[in-house]
């Protein structure tokens, strides 16, 4: 059944085995990985045995028949890159959602990692004006983090606008089972901040079949390093939702029996995510790939195995949250944390900044108590009654995610707070920055 | 004539390959793709059919490619020069690699074999020399590097020749030893070693009796692990497993520090790169990096390599032992590796234990683990391995195979807690459900008392006591209330969170504050214990909290300053101040109630 078409094109006919994501032929002279054509529809060999070769179809099997034609391309999937990708849409193969051609270099998608030892410490500074985030929570470029938030917080406003504050050099949005509206959002944002020309996109919408997405995160990364390493920009990363790839991942491995761990995800699960974390880095020459993802979360669950294994990969989380005391949503202090803030705060921001930052977090853990106290009928101190006044304030003007200030301010912010309703001793910060930055106004 | 086979089947980076000839369990081989070689291991054998986990991706790989065994295991390759390097998993130098990203099939030479070494003669000719005895020793950095008879050689050898002291390369020939049937052997500075068989070149392995100081005050004053001795820290994502495990390798009182980054972040193994060659050694004031050797397999390398990784980590640390060093070795994250094995197992369709991972995972962490200890070498000198290992339960749940099966053999227990960590209550090492089983040993406990203070023990369980009276204290003014408590309940709770505060919580990052001496252990110990022995009287409840804040406040302003510095003593007088108010009450009471009975 096997015939020769142009170079290294083998044309096969006869299908041996169908599953609803997978097909599976005989054919010899397969590398793995390698990319097909079945009966129109792309195809990724994951699974060579003698010269059964097993298939994944991303568009899905639907309708496929056993004699579908199934041409092998001889190369695993690729991107062409070049400058032309800026301002443009790309579905999840890397063709122009509008139709055109791409001019560039056409480069494996998936290739691999860093050596660690070319790998620069990330320094810089990412405000977003956002306290909640710049406060106790600082970005650094070459990070990578999620925004864990249920399914119904305004996560795609919230990334857009952090991106559009971050001052990179491009934006690479990757979609994954975004809803139409969101992707038209996100088109409208950016083109209303007269910033198209710095975005590019590759988008799986929830009309598209969900095997798809998992070529998105891997043809933007490529399209990521492409601009990083050759044009040393500074390259921020959105990948939304990342749940929903792992749904897709589950979905493969799931037809083709592999045993599932938990939540039915593969076993792979965290090698499979942190693959595509690690590709944030900061180069020595200035480029630098920054990631912010959306890992969804059901009820809020963060011990499901998609948040759990991100947690363990990315440099942190910033947890949403609504705070039905101030009736706007917030960046929850407690289950929010950059890892990487240490390398900017108090070097790059204001030298107290990490104390102040600790300390009120210390703060409102204490209102957190005594916000138990209360809801159990218990009587509060006067201590437990300032702490809840400070935590309301401290909510509303600092972690909510619609403040918009300088990093100064919000230290500024922070000391009025303390001293409007602590006595610096009950701060427990540093004596010398509270000699320094303490407001005399009370006590 | 190495065995050759032919690649039949394809799973990710699991390979089936038909051979002809003989291959065996661990061996090592390597896949013929195109111009390059891939590096495999053999993991299991069925018939003429080797199973094999390839250590790069498998891309492109095509069924018929040939597979060359090799006739030997993983090994490393040990000799000077291993110090300050930075490693993959399989001990290729990451430095030696070109370009930005990693080459797959690009395996390169661990030491420096055109660099001259500074070699004296240790043995002499005509000595009796066995596997590990010191033939001579070259400097490494500022280490004493001792050149070894290989480990591999068996029974009592007479040294025949050895080298004048004089400038060699690592393959030189140093020595000429006989064996018992006459036979001559040529030594040179390197040797290799299979990484999965444990280097045994000693005299014996007694029991810890000693302790290894970290600075971090939460171990070494609550739950000190000795020298030579195992402990292991389970903690959910984010709850500062890393941080402490940078912590320990910087501030640890170790000879030799060697770290393997198991599937973990680059960008953590890069703070390492970054930070450890400016950074001093408080101990020997040279730099760390000088004292530090990584093995960097992060989450983004090879797969298979990770299990790997923690061996040629391990490996490495026994040969620095056999010199008589005191080597610390920490393993960031033990998980990492369970879950490549797990991957593994899986698609090669084993029949699956708890949670998909391999039946005999218990008994591969404990073989591990068993691989660390305190030594005697032949010569009478002795040699430490202490190991740590982080583990990272998924959801954070410690009922998973990995935490059980570690808990099982490691002596020390260092949970983190969620809530600790949430509240930044750093390092979030929990007090009550932590335990260091060397505190029961009773040469630790005399060793302790002996080097730190007399009644250092007596004062630490009095510590703990204290912790977990102040928790039962915490849950009943919590059932109760503030005011359906005696005040007593609030100050017994107080007194523990003045040790929760001055004592297990540690800033990483603060200059002074991230290690502190065991004498400085004492003192701080002492002063807590001081105000646990007061009683205090107080009107109300409410009078409780702000005064002990004001205590904590001075001691942990004590713990921001040098110790003994002015601004240290300044801030114990405050203390002493604080304390001095609740004394001259209760004596003004006591003078109003004699005035009255006069
Ligand atoms: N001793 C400490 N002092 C101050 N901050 C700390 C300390 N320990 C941890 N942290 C904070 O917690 C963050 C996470 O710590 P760390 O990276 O060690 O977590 P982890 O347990 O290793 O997580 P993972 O399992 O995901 O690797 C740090 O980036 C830091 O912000
Ligand atoms: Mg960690």
């Amino acid at each position: 059944m096997e015939k020769e078409t142009k170079a290294f094109q083998r044309v096969y006919t006869k299908l041996f085995q169908l599953t609803k994501a997978t097909v599976s032929l005989h054919a010899k002279g397969i590398g793995y990985d390698e990319l097909a054509i079945v009966d129109g529809r792309l195809a990724q060999v994951v699974k060579i045995m003698e010269d059964l070769v097993t298939l994944q179809i991303f568009g899905g099997t639907e309708g496929i028949a056993t004699n579908a034609e199934v041409i092998f391309a001889g190369k695993a999937p690729t991107l062409k890159v070049g400058d032309d990708l800026a301002g443009r849409f790309f579905n999840a193969y890397g063709e122009p959602i509008e139709g055109g051609e791409i001019l560039g270099e056409e480069r494996e998608i998936g290739g691999p990692s860093v050596n660690p030892v070319r790998r620069k410490q990330p320094s810089e500074f990412i405000p977003t004006g956002i306290a909640g985030i710049d406060l106790n929570n600082a970005l650094v470029t070459g990070q990578k983090i999620p925004f864990f938030a249920d399914p119904d917080q305004p996560y795609n406003q919230v990334m857009a606008m952090v991106a559009l504050r971050a001052k990179a050099d491009k934006i690479i949005l990757a979609g994954m089972g975004l809803t139409r509206d969101d992707y038209l959002y996100f088109k409208n944002v950016f083109d209303n901040a007269g910033a198209l020309d710095r975005i590019v996109g590759f988008i799986n919408t929830t009309e598209d079949p969900p095997v798809e997405r998992l070529l998105v995160p891997d043809m933007a990364l490529t399209a990521a390093e492409y601009f990083a390493v050759e044009k040393n920009e500074k390259v921020l990363v959105l990948l939304t939702d990342m749940t929903l790839y792992s749904d897709a991942l589950s979905i493969v491995s799931n037809r083709m029996d592999q045993i599932p761990s938990k939540d039915s995800m593969p076993g792979s699960l965290y090698s499979d995510l942190a693959r595509l974390y690690e590709k944030a880095v900061q180069f020595p020459d200035g480029g630098s790939i920054t990631q912010i993802a959306v890992t969804t979360l059901s009820g809020g669950d963060i011990t499901h195995a998609v948040p759990d294994n991100t947690g363990y990969i990315t440099e942190g989380q910033l947890f949403l949250r609504k705070d039905s005391d101030i009736g706007k949503v917030i960046v929850d202090p407690f289950r929010s944390l950059s890892r990487l803030k240490q390398l900017v705060i108090g070097k790059k921001t204001r030298e107290d900044h990490p104390q102040v930052m600790n300390a009120a977090v210390r703060l409102y853990a204490d209102a957190a108590n005594a916000k138990t106290k209360q809801e159990n009928g218990f009587d509060l101190t006067d201590y437990d009654k300032r702490s809840l006044d400070f935590a309301k304030e401290y909510s509303e003007k600092l972690l909510a995610i619609d403040v918009n200030i300088e990093t100064d301010e919000m230290l500024e912010t922070a000391y009025e707070l303390f001293s409007t309703y602590f006595k610096p001793e009950e701060v427990g910060i540093k004596q010398q920055f509270i000699d320094k930055y303490w407001k005399n106004n009370k006590n | 004539m190495n065995t050759i086979g032919n690649v039949t089947g394809i799973i990710a980076n699991l390979v089936i390959v038909e051979t002809q000839g003989t291959t065996a369990q661990n061996e090592i081989c390597y896949i013929k793709h195109g111009d390059t070689r891939l590096m495999a291991e053999v993991i299991k054998v069925v018939g003429n059919k080797s199973y094999i986990q390839v250590f790069e991706s498998t891309r492109g790989v095509k069924v018929g490619t040939e597979v060359e065994f090799m006739g030997h295991m993983l090994e490393v390759t040990l000799g000077p020069g291993i110090l300050s390097k930075n490693f993959d998993g399989l001990q290729n130098d990451l430095h030696k690699m070109e370009g930005v990203f990693l080459k797959r099939g690009e395996y390169t030479h661990p030491l420096e074999m055109e660099q001259k070494y500074d070699f004296k003669a240790l043995a002499k000719k005509d000595d009796k020399v066995v596997a590990g005895s010191w033939l001579g020793e070259v400097k490494e950095n500022w280490i004493p590097h001792k050149i070894m008879v290989p480990f591999t050689f068996k029974g009592e050898y007479t040294v025949k020749s050895i080298n004048k002291d004089g400038e060699y390369t690592p393959e030189e020939t140093i020595a000429v030893l006989t064996d018992r049937e006459g036979k001559d052997h040529e030594v040179t500075m390197t040797q290799k070693w299979p990484v999965k068989v444990p280097i045994k070149a000693y005299k014996d392995k007694p029991r810890p009796f000693k302790i290894l100081e970290t600075g971090i005050r939460v171990m070494d004053t609550l739950n000190p692990i000795a020298e030579g001795g195992t402990g292991f820290i389970p903690g959910p994502f984010g709850s500062g497993k890393t941080v402490l495990q940078h912590n320990l390798s910087k501030n640890a009182e170790a000879d030799l520090v060697i770290i393997a980054a198991c599937g973990e972040r680059a960008n953590e193994v890069v703070e390492i790169f970054t930070e450890f060659p400016e950074l001093d050694d408080p101990r020997s004031g040279r730099k760390l990096m000088e004292r530090t050797t990584i093995i960097a397999n992060t989450s983004n390398m090879p797969v298979a390599a990770r299990e790997a990784s923690v061996y040629t980590a391990m490996t490495i640390a026994e040969y620095y032992r056999a010199m008589g060093l005191k080597v610390l070795l920490l393993a960031d994250s033990t998980s990492r590796w369970a879950q490549a094995l797990r991957e593994m197992s899986n698609r090669m369709e084993e029949l699956p234990g708890p949670d998909g991972f391999p039946m005999d995972l218990s008994a591969i962490i404990a073989n591990f683990y068993a691989r660390a200890g305190y030594v005697y070498l032949p010569n009478g000198e002795s040699g430490s391995i202490t190991f740590i290992g982080t583990v990272s339960p998924a959801g954070g749940n410690l009922k998973e195979p990995v935490t059980e099966s570690t808990k099982k053999v490691a002596r020390c227990f260092y949970a983190l807690s969620q809530a600790r960590a949430d509240s930044k209550r750093y390092p979030a090492i929990d007090p009550i459900d932590s335990y260091s089983k060397y505190l029961e040993y009773p040469e630790i406990v005399e060793y302790l008392n002996k080097t730190i203070h007399e009644n250092w023990t007596d004062n630490v369980f009095k510590a703990k006591d204290i912790l977990l009276r102040g928790k039962e204290s915490y849950e009943q003014i919590n059932i109760l209330g503030d005011d359906g408590v005696p005040i007593d309940y609030h100050v017994r709770y107080w007194k523990s969170e003045l040790i929760d505060f001055a004592i297990l919580q540690q800033d990483a990052f603060d200059a002074i504050d991230a290690s502190s001496s065991l004498e400085r252990q004492n003192y701080m110990l002492q002063k807590t214990l001081e105000v646990a022995d007061m009683d205090f009287e107080f009107e109300s409840f409410e009078d409780v909290g702000p005064y002990f804040k004001r205590i904590i406040n001075a001691l942990k302003q004590m713990n921001f300053s040098d110790y003994e510095s002015d601004e240290f003593k300044q801030n114990e007088k405050e203390f002493r101040n604080i304390l001095k108010e609740q004394e001259t009450a209760g004596k003004e009471e006591e003078v109003t109630a004699e005035e009255k009975a006069s």
